[in-house]
């Protein structure tokens, strides 16, 4: 079992404090969910995670197995076993979505040891085939005139093909039709098991009908201020969060408005 | 200090040189009043790049005598590279200034197509040679450094695809340099006649540091009436060159000529590009990719001219600048009185990759006609941050990172590029350049 750690994390960006001290603690064969409104710093905590240039960590930690993930670099990290699905991919002209993968296959692997390209295409064949992705898109350029739902698809394919041991999905569901969800959701659920875990990024609850967490967490002004089971998120949907706000007494004057 | 055009060979020396290659007489004159004109005529004025210190006269031999292979197995290895032994049907190898192997299947010949080394053309076929060779094109007097070349062509090879034929396989040059003194004063000339249809590709390829050489290259592409050609080109020529290399197309009524230029030479050098779409309804499609390392200084004209109703330019050039290089890409749409509904489009990217490297994209439309459309866009930049973070999200990198984005950035001339040794060469160019 491995262990990814968030203690009191502290996360600015451009000088203006968003996370204010989030505790978070994530086993693999956990499918973790976190809600909020917007602008509350969800988004933050993904990139955070990641190590997004832009975002400066001003104090706590975050661990990996007992690792420290703030001291590495965003494709150490990678390699540690942490993927980020983001919100807005890159697009990347010129390098297919094929050839891309592949360098984040070998780039796990010895030199020497490279994936063989047929065991590769096979791999790749499935797994699009599982997502219901047609066969041309391994040759498209990366996520260049992609679609919002062939985005979100494309970084589920990934997730599935990198096979990390944590993901944090940020707003993996935004701007997918009901079938694009069902099939992302698919994707997701075919990861869910030992040897992973996941950290889900969402407004709506209705992510949550196709995958089911087994914590749910609610983010407010820059710290985790609830966290429950599958049926906090049944509430939220059905009350919304002013019950929170009233329980805990926060006010809406000072919402963080980044939330990139 | 100004280098003073002293010219190595005089006009004796010329004359002889023609003599010993049998040419007509009408070239030997040509030769010799291009020699004349020389010293009067200006020099080449690359626009921002100040060439002053710049030396186009001085090389250590005129030409150089060099082997010739009686196959394509005798080929140099890394000549194999690009050169598809088994399967390639119609090639022309020089090396240095030998014509060293000629390769033009029976069908070919039976088309009528021409193909063979340029003192052969003068020889057989110079009816044909003369009514082309650098009258419509590229004229002798422009500059200094085009009347340099007529005086001491020394190389180059001669196409001509008769009315109607479509040569189906891509026709292939290489120019192989072997020996450190020799100077390359090559001449393509490729005239594809009325709806015909040909695809070449050239390589200018180093096999040996050069001693302080010349290469003084004109490539005159003619495509009449309804002809197309599709042109790719790599060089990789030594940085022992000063290269002056012009490329330059001319298209009649509903032709057009597609450019694949992967322009990697390791030396200093001036480049031009220039279609003259004369035609109405004409087309050109020019796509260039630049890589500049080292202490290269450089700089890259690419225009396409409208003359025609209804023509249509396009002029793509994706540039990667690193080091302490120093290139100047300028690219000029020029719209001329009369041509309406022309269309003049052009992208020009720079990619710095070092604080040292100078880059500068140079964007210029010159619109002399009121109903047209035009457009371009321009921009010298940095390795996109956003794009490194992303692909090391993945666990890639950042040196892999950068060098997949760089790929990807030249990808669009790469691609075009017809023969498939000649398109992997340029990735591993490219490969060996960015790393």
């Amino acid at each position: 079992m491995s262990t990814l750690e968030i203690k009191d994390l502290h996360v600015s960006i451009e000088d203006k404090e968003i996370l204010k001290g989030v505790n978070l603690t994530l086993n693999t064969n956990e499918v973790h969910a976190i809600m909020g409104p917007n602008g509350t710093g969800k988004s933050t905590l993904a990139s955070a995670i990641m190590g997004h240039p832009k975002y400066e960590v001003t104090s706590g930690e975050i661990l990996l197995d007992g690792e420290n993930v703030l001291e590495m670099e965003v494709d150490e990290r990678a390699q540690a076993g942490l993927f980020l699905a983001m919100q807005y991919p890159s697009e990347i002209a010129g390098v297919t979505n094929a050839d891309f993968l592949r360098s984040a296959i070998n780039a796990r692997r010895e030199e020497g040891d490279e994936i063989s390209i047929m065991k590769f295409i096979k791999q790749l064949d499935k797994t699009m085939d599982f997502l219901e992705m047609p066969e041309e898109m391994g040759q498209r350029y990366l996520n260049e005139g992609f679609s919002g739902g062939e985005k979100k698809r494309n970084e589920i394919l990934q997730l599935m093909m990198i096979k990390p041991k944590f993901a944090v999905l940020d707003e993996i569901d935004s701007g997918l039709d009901i079938d694009a969800l069902k099939i992302v959701s698919k994707g997701i659920n075919e990861m869910r098991g030992e040897g992973f875990g996941c950290l889900m990024i969402t407004h709506y609850q209705r992510l949550l009908n196709y995958i089911t967490p087994d914590h749910v967490h609610v983010m407010m002004q820059g710290k985790v201020v609830k966290s429950g089971g599958s049926e906090l998120a049944q509430r939220l949907e059905a009350e919304g969060y002013d019950w929170i706000k009233e329980e805990l007494g926060i006010k809406d004057t000072n919402a963080v408005v980044e939330e990139a | 200090m100004t280098v003073e055009t002293k010219l190595a060979l005089t006009a004796e020396d010329v004359r002889s040189f023609s003599e010993a290659q049998g040419e007509p007489t009408w070239f030997a004159e040509l030769r010799e009043r291009a020699l004349a004109e020389v010293e009067n005529l200006d020099m080449v004025k690359p626009d921002k790049t100040n060439i002053e210190k710049w030396d186009f006269f001085n090389f250590p031999a005129h030409t150089v005598e060099s082997d010739t292979y009686a196959s394509l197995a005798e080929l140099p290895e890394a000549v194999k590279q690009i050169v598809d032994v088994e399967g390639q049907q119609n090639v022309y190898i020089q090396r240095n200034n030998t014509p060293a192997f000629l390769q033009v299947t029976e069908e070919l010949a039976a088309q009528g197509v021409i193909m063979t080394d340029i003192f052969t053309a003068l020889k057989e076929h110079g009816e044909l040679v003369q009514k082309f060779f650098m009258t419509e094109a590229v004229t002798v007097d422009e500059h200094k450094l085009t009347a340099l070349h007529a005086a001491l062509m020394n190389g180059g090879v001669f196409i001509y695809v008769p009315k109607d034929v479509e040569v189906a396989a891509p026709l292939q040059s290489v120019f192989y340099v072997d020996n450190a003194d020799a100077s390359l004063f090559n001449h393509v000339l490729i005239v594809a006649d009325t709806n015909s249809k040909v695809t070449y590709v050239e390589n200018y390829f180093s096999g040996v540091a050069s001693n302080n050489t010349q290469a003084n290259i004109v490539t005159e592409v003619i495509a009449r009436d309804g002809a197309k050609i599709t042109f790719g080109a790599v060089d990789t020529l030594d940085a022992g060159f000063t290269t002056y290399v012009n490329r330059r197309g001319e298209t009649l009524r509903d032709a057009e000529i597609d450019w694949a230029l992967g322009l990697m030479n390791n030396g200093d050098t001036i480049a031009e590009s220039i279609t003259h779409l004369r035609g109405d309804g004409s087309v050109a499609d020019t796509k260039t990719v630049v890589v500049g390392s080292g202490k290269q200084n450089q700089n890259f004209t690419t225009e396409v001219r409208n003359w025609g109703k209804a023509s249509l330019g396009n002029i793509l050039t994706h540039a990667v600048v690193k080091d302490s290089a120093r290139a100047i890409f300028n690219g000029i749409g020029k719209i001329e009185h009369g041509a309406t509904k022309a269309d003049a489009q052009q992208e020009s990217r720079v990619l710095m990759l070092s604080k040292d490297a100078r880059g500068d994209a140079n964007p210029i439309l010159l619109i002399e006609e009121d109903d047209v459309t035009a457009g371009h866009a321009a921009s010298v930049g940095r390795v996109d941050e956003m794009q490194l973070y992303y692909l090391m999200s993945r666990g890639i990198s950042r040196t892999d990172a950068e060098r997949l984005i760089i790929h990807g950035f030249l990808e669009p001339v790469v691609s075009q590029l017809p023969i498939e040794g000649v398109k992997k060469q340029l990735i591993e160019v490219i490969e060996g350049k960015v790393k």
